[in-house]
């Protein structure tokens, strides 16, 4: 018996809330024994996440950022692609919003020069991941290895720029000059004040909602479209990919493509979200939890969405709880991610062989009847 | 204690039992694979089980080699009563397996394969030539030569199942079961594991041979079981049973076994192919210079043994490999290796393709039943032509459509290709390439794993298209099939043809020289060119 026999709702539903479960089991066991009590600690982080003012703002905002790095890994996935350089893509999609808006935010427009970064930044993007796409598909280069390396070319290039021709005149950190005023993505607080609502001040702004409009559009090209149809195909069986009359090269560099795009968007809400000039490290590893994300959102946009949640909370309640308490320090947030990851991650199926047994056991009264 | 029916087959109750199941049962979620199933199997002979896919043989053959544990029932082993919870249990009751997919690691040596697991210390090369030792007794009392140094990936396929054998009886079975073991076999082959198995039953080892091919239960085995739908039909003695009784038992109502033969007339030849050579990367000459053509409403059955060339024809012609050299040409198109055809230019010039290997090509097994119907035609009419949505509705209901008309159960189109069995996934890829209308049908084993029932049906669906003016191009390993479908027959060895015979002019033997690499070259192969 296998994972495929076993209800959906518990594959993608109840299997991911264990491993959470477990994860924060043994996170408050390690609390425990550095001398805090957990359930405390836990409620600051929640309360950090969601209830303090602007927080939930800010726990959106990270979340933003794992959607898409999600997503890129998810769409790659379902062609078997593992899109490890959802980093350096969006290293390289932030690079794109930053050239155009630096070249033409003293000639157009604003809102024209935020309306073409957007693309820009997918399109910077999926060159990246097109281009380890292309060595896999054409030249057999495995795309795991080339994506990784990829990441670090991604890196040398950004501070090589930064460093460099792009940086701003008289400063002495690696970034460009700020954007022109009005070149940023609306914030939401300041949309919801002008409705007439009191939010309070956060990051989030209108990439959310882009966020949100491509977990659809994966959605629909991934289920809905003869695209995805083929992009399937060809993750399950390349022979009977070849054998229908599609070139599962072409798919590998369009998936790739595709991906590498997501990731890249994830540099709008950074840099045209907030930063509003291209900085070093804005992807601060949002593009490796990506794969976390796309593994415990079973490579599904809705799974990604709740995932995205999961690590944005974690993300802003951590913290919180980093500011809250003397012995519990970044570190050890990032502790609690990495069993989060491990968990739901790298031992994703630790609890399938006894939620298995339990299942049928409890069906077998019914089942034999 | 004993099973009543086949003490009475028997006809005395003192021969000791090598193998007593009693009331097996197994269930996998909501389906019973076997179901109080009973087997008694006397010392000393060939015993065979036969059922359809899916009629519980592989659960059954599981439970005795300890794959599988059953739910309930007891499983004694030379009258003893035994718990086999891993193979290294069954192994030490004395059962032997040979498994279909041979277990052989193909870069080791014969003698290495036949001692991993069964090392005997650190030091290897002791351990090694202490083996080597006991199998020559063991190949010398059992009539098994095999040269223990050869590298297992360079031995011919019935060899490599010798040694899978030898394997089994160096681990002390008294008792083997062989898993379909003549699937990948010539006919000649065959012959051999059946002289060897005569050899093992003189020598007192008990054979328990699972098949669906009637004819080698009808020539091998003492006794045989029926299963159906988990359940253990009938045991009977060989002797009293004939291959149409058993295939009653198998699928539970008349079945004909020949669908039977009725002359067509041939009309112009919808494809010819010239001189067709393809050379693989590694330099292998895979197809050399073959040349036939096929016409209007006839079957040409490609015979040979499985691995000469029939293979890498059947995807050339439908685009899948780049021809080296030569032509195919069909209609107005010549294909070359310097125009070659994608399969989706070849689909547009009327032609169809059931492949050979439907789990890694003819269906998405992860895919639902929908979702696979329509692989490859996602761009047909059907479908919305070039638009580029894939309504789940349309799909399900032209999958309704097809299930309903090529009989496909459970015609569920949300349910995964895997979950169908082997005649039903096989009708699902028929139905969709039949559906078609090819002017060229280009078929692949069509019945490989598939079950009685479904061979009948899949004949019958080819006599049809053939009579609708169709050229079908016909590949199968099973010469019965073969003879009892074409028109015409080209047989091939090593990638090359060794001549095109009439069907109404040649006989088995013909046939199964030309298999071996025999040119018969008599005045009437020339004619039928």
């Amino acid at each position: 018996m296998n994972a495929s026999s076993l209800p959906r709702w518990i594959d993608i539903g109840l299997l991911p809330v264990l491993n959470l479960i477990a994860a924060l089991t043994v996170a408050g066991v390690i609390i425990a024994i550095i001398g805090e009590n957990p359930f405390v600690a836990m409620g600051v982080m929640i309360k950090g996440a969601f209830v303090y003012d602007g927080a939930l703002g800010y726990t959106l905002f990270y979340t933003t950022n794992f959607i898409f790095t999600g997503l890129a890994v998810a769409v790659a996935f379902h062609a078997m692609l593992f899109n490890i350089g959802g980093e350096g893509q969006a290293m390289i999609g932030g690079l794109g919003v930053g050239l155009v808006v630096l070249f033409l935010d003293s000639v157009l427009p604003p809102l024209l020069v935020v309306i073409l970064a957007v693309p820009a930044a997918a399109a910077f993007g999926a060159v990246w991941g097109v281009i380890p796409g292309w060595l896999q598909a054409r030249r057999g280069s495995h795309i795991v290895i080339t994506t990784i390396m990829f990441n670090f070319i991604a890196s040398s290039i950004m501070v090589w720029l930064l460093a460099g021709m792009l940086m701003a005149p008289g400063q002495m950190s690696p970034e460009t000059r700020s954007f022109a005023d009005g070149i940023n993505l609306p914030l939401v607080y300041e949309v919801l004040q002008m409705a007439g609502f009191s939010v309070s001040r956060s990051p989030l702004n209108l990439s959310f909602v882009i966020a949100l409009l491509a977990c659809f559009g994966v959605w629909y090209l991934i289920w809905r479209t003869k695209l995805g149809y083929i992009i399937r195909a060809t993750g399950h069986s390349e022979r009977a990919t070849i054998y229908a009359g599609h070139d599962p090269a072409k798919i590998i560099m369009l998936v790739m493509a595709i991906s590498g795009a997501l990731a890249g968007m994830m540099s709008l809400n950074e840099i045209l979200g907030v930063q509003q000039r291209v900085i070093l490290n804005f992807t601060s590893g949002y593009g490796f939890t990506g794969i976390a994300v796309a593994l415990m959102g079973r490579n599904h946009p809705i799974g990604i969405v709740l995932a995205s949640l999961l690590f944005g909370a974690l993300y802003q309640g951590g913290a919180e709880l980093d500011f809250e308490f003397q012995t519990i320090t970044r570190e050890m947030v990032l502790m609690i991610q990495g069993l989060i990851i491990l968990f739901s991650g790298a031992l994703a199926y630790l609890f399938m062989p006894a939620v298995v047994r339990i299942y049928s056991s409890l069906r077998k009264p019914t089942g034999s009847g | 204690m004993a099973d009543k029916t086949i003490s009475k087959a028997r006809g005395d109750d003192s021969s000791p039992l090598a193998i007593s199941l009693d009331n097996i049962n197994k269930t996998f979620g909501s389906v019973r694979a076997n179901k109080d199933v009973c087997l008694s199997v006397v010392q000393g002979t060939i015993h065979g089980i036969v059922g359809e896919n899916g009629a519980g043989k592989s659960t059954l053959v599981s439970i005795l080699y300890g794959f599988y544990s059953a739910d309930s029932g007891t499983v004694a082993i030379s009258g003893e009563p035994v718990r086999l919870r891993s193979a290294a249990d069954a192994i030490a009751a004395g059962i032997g397996m040979v498994h279909q997919h041979f277990m052989l690691v193909p870069n080791f040596t014969v003698l290495e394969n036949i001692i991993l697991g069964h090392e005997v210390g650190s030091d290897l090369k002791a351990g090694a030539r202490q083996a080597e030792a006991s199998l020559k007794g063991i190949t010398e009392r059992y009539g098994l030569s095999v040269d223990l140094q050869a590298v297992v990936q360079d031995l011919p396929v019935g060899l490599q199942q010798r040694v899978e054998i030898l394997k089994a009886l160096y681990r002390g079975a008294r008792i083997l079961i062989l898993d379909e073991p003549t699937g990948v076999l010539t006919p000649q082959e065959t012959e051999q594991l059946f002289d060897i198995l005569g050899t093992l039953k003189a020598q007192g080892v008990t054979i328990l041979l699972i098949t669906h091919k009637l004819k080698e239960i009808m020539a091998v085995t003492d006794f045989v079981s029926v299963m159906r739908s988990g359940e253990m039909v009938d045991h009977l003695q060989t002797a009293q049973t004939n291959p149409q009784q058993l295939a009653q038992m198998m699928v539970g109502r008349p079945v004909l076994l020949d669908v039977g033969y009725q002359a067509a007339q041939a009309g112009q030849a919808m494809l010819n192919a010239e001189h067709l050579t393809v050379t693989e990367t590694s330099g292998v000459t895979s197809l050399s210079d073959v040349s036939f053509s096929v016409h209007q409403g006839e079957i040409l059955g490609i015979a040979g043994v499985s691995g000469n060339g029939q293979s890498e024809l059947l995807e050339v012609l439908a685009g899948i490999r780049k021809i080296t050299s030569g032509t195919v040409q069909i209609g107005d198109r010549k294909i070359t290796a310097e125009q070659p055809a994608s399969p989706s230019e070849v689909k547009g010039l009327g032609l169809a393709h059931v492949p050979e290997d439907r789990h890694a090509m003819g269906l998405i097994l992860p895919f639902t039943a929908a979702e696979s119907a329509v692989l490859g035609y996602e761009y047909a009419d059907m479908m919305g032509g070039r638009s580029p949505i894939l309504s789940p509705a349309v799909m399900a209901a032209h999958c309704k459509t097809l299930m309903s008309s090529y009989d496909v159960r459970p015609a569920e189109p949300s349910l995964k290709s895997n979950l169908f069995s082997g005649g039903n996934q096989q009708k699902i890829v028929l139905a969709r390439e039949l559906s078609s209308q090819p002017d060229i049908l280009l078929v692949g084993q069509p019945t490989r794993g598939v079950d009685i029932g479904a061979i009948e049906f899949i004949h019958k669906q080819l006599f049809a298209m053939r009579d609708k003016g169709c050229a079908v191009i016909l590949v199968s390993v099973e010469l019965d099939e073969i003879m009892s479908l074409s028109d015409r027959v080209m047989v091939m060895n090593e990638g090359k043809s060794m001549g095109i015979v009439r069907k109404a002019d040649t006989d088995i033997q013909e046939i199964g020289l030309m298999m071996a690499g025999v040119t018969a070259a008599s005045p009437r192969q020339q004619k039928a060119r």
